[in-house]
C-alpha cells in the first residue's frame, strides 16, 4: 500500500501528538503519525501516577489524563493516527522521503512524505548495559516493563523487591508496588546523588521509609529459576565495589531503573548523525537532523525529566518543519554552541542569531550556588544563577539578542566553590 | 516382556537430538527425555556456536576423528533441517615469533588430523582478510572449513524432525532411577514415570557421571567448567567475518571473538572449573578477562556494546577425551564427556552410537517413509535487514501475521512466534531462541508483555503461569487483586 502527505509524524506519544498539531496550526493540510502500540499516548499511558502537565496545561494530570488532553486536540483535527504501525527504514529521495512501515490494517506500507518528524521515544537500558553479574534466572526486569505489566495487564513481578538504579521510573515503581502490597527493601544507586527527581524521591521513598543507598552497587545475582538474593556493596569514587559495608538482600524480583536510550535505530537506517551524549539526533537551531527534511523532538532526541518540556519542544518542532515544507525556513548563517565547564550536553547545538533559542542543558555534577552564563567570543549575552542545580534536572534557557557576527557561543558553569556534599 | 522403547536417550541436548535425528531413520522405538522444560537447555544453549576445522585437536584420540567427520556433515544437515550455518573459517592469531612457531605446531597437527585447505598467513594478508585485527599481529593460521552455527536452533531443529520421524519427546523428565532387569532397563523419572528400553544411552552431558552412577558405574567424573560470553550490539558490525582465536592455554582454546549467524559479535568463554554443576552466574573477573583478551585481537571492541552476556559449562571428563561406548552394565552406553568440540562432532557422535548399537544387536530397518527435511520458520528479519521489501509484502500477502511486529529490536513478527508455539515452544527462552524475540538490544523490554499475551491466548497458560524457562521462573507470578482488564 503506497500512501503520499506533506508530513510524516513517527510515534503517537506526546512528543508525536503536539508535532502533528504544530503542523496543523502552521497550515500543513495531510498529516498522517504513525504508531506501533494499538493506541496513542505513547509511555504516558502506563504512568497512572500523577505529577503531569504543571507547566504544560497549569494543572496536575495523570499520564493517561495528559495522553487523552492531547489525543482530544488531535480529534478536533484531520490529522490522521494509524495505530499498530511500526516504522521499519527511511530511504531519503532528495526532496521528498519514503518509510516502509509495516501495519497490522494495511500490511506493508510505503509513506512518501515531504518531510519526517521523528518521535519515538526512548526505551530502558538493561542488565547488559552495564554487565551486573551473577545468574540469570526469571524476576530481574526494567522498572517500565513492571509498570506495563501492572498497571496495564493486571500482573506483579514479585512481593520482596530490590531496585537497581534511581531513575524516575523506579522511583515512581517503589511506592506502587508498595501500595500493591510488595515489600521494597531498598534502592540502590550507584552515583553520589539521585538518578530521578528530588519530588520522586521525597514522595515515593522517603514516604514510605524505602532505604536509599548511594554510591552503592549489586555486585552479584543468586537464584536459579527464581532470582533469590542480591549482593550490595558499597563502591569507591572509582566504582570499585568494597569489602567493609557490604550486604546481601534476600528478594524474589530485582527492577532495573538505570537510565534510558533514545530509540534511535530508524535513525541510524536514515544515516543520521548522532550526539554520542545525548544518542540522539545532532540538530540545528530548527531541531532539523543531518538529513534534510527529517526532524526530531522528545526523548528520541534527548531524555527529558517532563513530559510538559517534551510537548513545548516538539511544538516548536512541528512549527519548523512545517516551515520547512512552505520553503519559509531561513537560510542564513547559523552560530555554533558550544558545551563549556560543568556541561553535560546542550542541544540544538547550532542557534540563529535574531530569533529566540531555547537551550536544553545538563549540568555534570550536583552544584551549589553556581552560575550558568552564556557567552560569545566577546560578550556575557545571559547569565542564571541556581542555587542547587542537578544533573537530574534538566534546563531550559530562552536565549535571546543572539548577535550576528558571534562567532560562536559558549555555555558553562561559573562555579568557584567545592561541590561535595551536595 | 518386550520393553516399551528400543532405545532412550536421556539428555535434549546436540549429542542426545543428532541421536534422535539419526536414529528416527529406523523402525525403532525411541523417547528422548530431557529434565528441563524444553531441549537444548543445558551446555548446548550456551556456548560459542562454532564448527571447529579441526586443528585443535590431539591425532588419534576419539575428539580429533569425530570432530573431522562431523564438520563435514553440516552442509547436508543445515540444508535438509534449514538451521543457519556459514562456513566462515576460523583464524588463530600470533603476536610473537613463539606464537608464530606454535601456529605451525597447530599446522602439523592439523594436517595429521587430515584439515583441508590450511594456510599459515603473515601480517599482510592476515590483516587483508580481517582488517579489524590488531595492526601488531605477526600472522595466522587459517582454515576455511570452519564454521558459525545457530546451536539452540540446530538442536530445536534436529528434535523437531526426529519427532516428525517418530521420537517420543519427554520433556520436564529428569531422570532419578536406572535399574537393570533382566532383558531391558528401567528408567524412572520425577515425574513419575517409568520407561522401559533395551537401550539406554547417557548423553546427559554435566550430569552424564551422576545418571552412570545411577546403575553403580562410577568409572569417570565430570568435571564442571565454565565459560562466560558476552554477546555485542548488531550496530558494532562485522567487526570480523572468521572466527577469531589466539593461541590457546592448557585447559581452552582461549578467548575468541566469534561472529554469530544473526549477526551480533560475541567474545569468550572464559575458562574456570567450579564446584556445582548448576553455577551459570558471570563474574567480574570473566568480563575483564574476556575484553582484555578480546581486545587484544580486535582493538575496536568495547564493554559498552554489551546487550547480554550467558555462562555455559562444558562437561570435561577426566582424562580429556569424549567417552562414548558401551559399559558394564548391559544396555547401557556412554555418551559423556562431550566438551568442545562437542556441536561440530555431535553428528559423527551419532552415527558412532548407531554402530555401537548394532553391534550390540539391534536391528537398524531404514523406515521408508524417513523425512529428513525439516521447515525452518519464515523470519522476516532478514528480509527486512537486507531492504528487501519485494520479498517483505510477498510474505505478509500470504499470512497477514507478518505484519504484526512483536519484537522491534530483531523484528519478529507474530506469526515467527506462533509458528514458534506451534510446534511445542511455550516459555519465553524457547521462544527467543527459536525466534530471536527478546534476544536483541533492548532485551525483551518492549516484546514481553506481547508476547505473554499471545502464549495466553494460543494456549490457555494464563500469564501468572508462563515462564521464562519451566516451572519455577514464572515471569509475573501475581496477578494483582483489582483484576484483569
Amino acid at each position: 500500500m503506497t500512501r503520499n502527505v506533506e508530513a510524516l509524524v513517527i510515534g503517537a506519544g506526546p512528543g508525536g501528538m503536539e508535532a502533528a498539531l504544530a503542523l496543523k496550526s502552521s497550515g500543513i493540510e495531510s498529516i498522517l503519525v504513525i504508531e506501533r502500540e494499538n493506541a496513542p499516548g505513547g509511555i504516558l499511558m502506563q504512568c497512572i501516577h500523577n505529577g503531569f502537565g504543571l507547566h504544560h496545561f497549569k494543572e496536575e494530570l495523570t499520564g493517561p489524563e495528559y495522553a487523552e488532553r492531547c489525543l482530544e486536540a488531535v480529534k478536533k483535527t484531520d490529522i490522521e493516527v494509524l495505530v499498530n504501525t511500526c516504522a521499519l527504514d527511511i530511504i531519503d529521495n532528495g526532496d521528498t522521503k519514503k518509510v516502509i512501515a509495516l501495519s497490522e490494517e494495511n500490511g506493508m506500507m510505503d509513506i512518501e512524505a515531504r518531510v519526517i518528524i521523528l518521535a519515538m521515544g526512548c526505551r530502558e537500558r538493561n542488565r547488559g548495559n552495564i554487565a551486573i553479574p551473577g545468574s540469570r534466572p526469571a524476576g530481574i526486569m526494567t522498572a517500565g516493563l513492571a509498570q506495563k505489566m501492572s498497571n496495564i495487564y493486571g500482573y506483579l513481578p514479585g512481593k520482596e523487591i530490590v531496585i537497581l538504579g534511581s531513575g524516575d521510573i523506579g522511583l515512581i515503581m517503589a511506592r506502587r508496588l508498595t501500595w500493591e502490597g510488595a515489600r521494597v527493601r531498598a534502592v540502590i544507586e550507584a552515583q553520589p546523588c539521585p538518578g530521578g527527581l528530588n519530588r520522586n524521591i521525597v514522595q515515593c521513598l522517603n514516604d514510605f521509609d524505602i532505604p536509599l543507598y548511594l554510591s552503592h552497587t549489586i555486585t552479584n545475582i543468586e537464584g536459579k529459576n527464581r532470582i533469590k538474593k542480591v549482593y550490595v556493596s558499597p563502591i569507591d569514587a572509582e566504582f570499585n565495589p568494597l569489602a567493609k559495608g557490604s550486604f546481601t538482600l534476600e528478594c524474589d524480583c530485582l527492577l532495573l531503573s538505570i537510565g534510558l536510550i533514545p530509540e534511535n535505530e530508524l535513525s541510524l537506517k536514515a544515516g543520521i548523525i548522532m550526539d554520542p551524549v545525548t544518542k540522539g539526533a545532532l540538530v540545528n537551531a530548527d531541531l532539523m537532523t543531518s538529513v534534510n527534511g527529517v526532524f526530531a523532538c522528545g526523548n528520541v532526541l534527548h531524555v527529558h525529566d517532563l513530559v510538559d518540556y517534551v510537548s513545548e519542544e516538539s511544538k516548536y518542532c512541528g512549527t519548523r518543519a512545517a516551515m520547512y515544507v512552505k520553503g519559509e525556513l531561513k537560510k542564513g548563517r547559523e552560530i555554533p554552541v558550544k558545551a563549556g565547564n560543568m556541561v553535560r550536553y546542550l542541544l540544538p547545538r547550532k542557534v540563529r542569531p535574531g530569533e529566540q533559542m531555547l537551550l536544553s542543558l545538563r549540568c555534570i555534577v550536583p552544584m551549589v550556588n553556581a552560575s550558568l552564563v552564556i557567552k560569545t567570543d566577546k560578550d556575557v549575552i545571559y547569565t542564571k544563577k541556581y542555587r542547587k542545580i542537578f544533573p537530574s534536572e534538566m534546563q531550559r534557557l530562552p536565549v535571546e539578542n543572539i548577535p550576528g557576527d558571534a562567532e560562536y557561543l559558549e555555555v558553562f558553569f561559573d562555579n568557584k566553590k567545592p561541590v561535595a556534599g551536595v | 516382556m518386550k520393553p516399551q522403547f528400543d532405545v532412550i536417550i536421556i539428555g535434549a541436548g546436540v549429542t542426545g537430538a543428532a541421536l534422535a535425528r539419526e536414529l528416527s531413520r529406523y523402525r525403532l522405538d525411541v523417547a528422548l527425555l530431557d529434565k528441563e522444560a524444553d531441549v537444548s537447555f543445558g551446555t548446548s544453549k550456551a556456548n560459542s556456536g562454532i564448527i571447529h576445522a579441526g586443528f585443535h585437536s590431539t591425532p588419534g584420540t576419539l575428539k580429533s576423528r569425530l570432530e573431522i567427520a562431523g564438520n563435514r556433515m553440516f552442509n547436508r544437515l543445515s540444508e535438509e533441517l534449514e538451521f543457519p550455518f556459514e562456513r566462515r573459517g576460523e583464524l588463530m592469531v600470533a603476536f610473537t615469533e613463539e606464537e608464530m612457531r606454535i601456529l605451525h605446531s597447530f599446522f602439523v597437527q592439523g594436517c595429521e588430523n587430515n584439515v583441508p585447505y590450511m594456510e599459515l598467513l603473515g601480517r599482510e594478508r592476515t590483516l587483508e582478510m580481517e582488517p579489524h585485527l590488531n595492526p601488531d599481529i605477526m600472522g595466522s593460521l587459517h582454515a576455511p572449513t570452519a564454521g558459525i552455527i545457530g546451536p539452540y536452533e540446530y538442536c530445536f531443529a534436529l528434535v523437531e524432525n526426529a519427532v516428525l520421524n517418530g521420537v517420543q519427546l519427554m520433556l520436564s523428565s529428569k531422570v532419578l532411577k536406572i535399574s537393570r532387569r533382566r532383558d531391558h532397563l528401567e528408567v524412572r523419572t520425577e515425574n513419575g514415570s517409568a520407561l522401559t528400553g533395551r537401550f539406554v544411552i547417557n548423553a546427559a552431558g554435566v550430569y552424564s557421571d551422576d545418571m552412570a552412577a545411577l546403575l553403580g558405574l562410577k568409572d569417570f567424573r565430570i568435571i564442571p567448567r565454565k565459560g562466560e560470553e558476552y554477546l555485542l550490539d548488531k550496530r558494532v558490525g562485522d567487526l570480523v567475518k572468521r572466527v577469531i582465536f589466539p593461541v590457546p592455554t592448557p585447559i581452552s582454546k582461549g578467548m575468541l571473538v566469534i561472529p554469530t549467524v544473526d549477526g551480533p559479535v560475541m567474545v569468550g568463554p572464559t575458562a574456570a572449573d567450579i564446584d556445582t554443576k548448576d553455577d551459570l552466574s558471570t563474574t567480574r573477573e570473566g568480563l575483564r578477562t574476556v575484553f582484555s583478551h578480546a581486545q587484544k585481537m580486535v582493538p575496536d571492541i568495547r564493554q559498552s556494546d554489551i546487550i547480554t552476556s550467558f555462562a555455559g559449562i562444558r562437561p570435561v571428563a577426566e582424562g580429556n577425551d569424549f567417552i562414548i561406548g558401551t559399559t558394564k552394565v548391559k544396555g547401557f552406553i556412554n555418551a559423556a564427556g562431550i566438551q568442545s568440540p562437542g556441536l561440530t562432532a555431535s553428528p559423527a557422535i551419532a552415527e558412532m552410537i548407531c554402530d555401537i548399537l548394532l553391534r550390540e544387536g539391534l536391528d537398524l530397518d531404514v523406515r521408508p517413509d524417513f523425512d529428513p527435511k525439516r521447515k525452518a520458520i519464515t523470519r522476516v528479519r532478514n528480509f527486512i535487514e537486507k531492504r528487501d521489501f519485494n520479498k517483505l509484502d510477498a510474505t505478509i500477502k500470504a499470512d497477514k501475521e507478518y505484519s504484526k511486529l512483536v519484537c522491534r529490536c530483531e523484528n519478529v513478527t507474530e506469526a515467527e512466534i506462533l509458528a514458534s508455539i506451534k510446534r511445542g515452544h511455550t516459555t519465553l527462552d524457547a521462544i527467543k531462541f527459536e525466534t530471536r524475540a527478546g534476544s536483541g538490544r533492548c532485551q525483551a523490554g518492549f516484546c514481553t508483555s506481547r508476547i505473554l499475551k499471545i502464549i495466553e491466548r494460543e494456549t490457555g497458560i494464563p500469564i501468572e503461569k508462563i515462564s521464562k524457562k519451566g516451572p519455577g521462573s514464572e515471569l509475573f507470578p501475581y496477578p494483582s487483586k483489582k483484576g484483569k482488564p
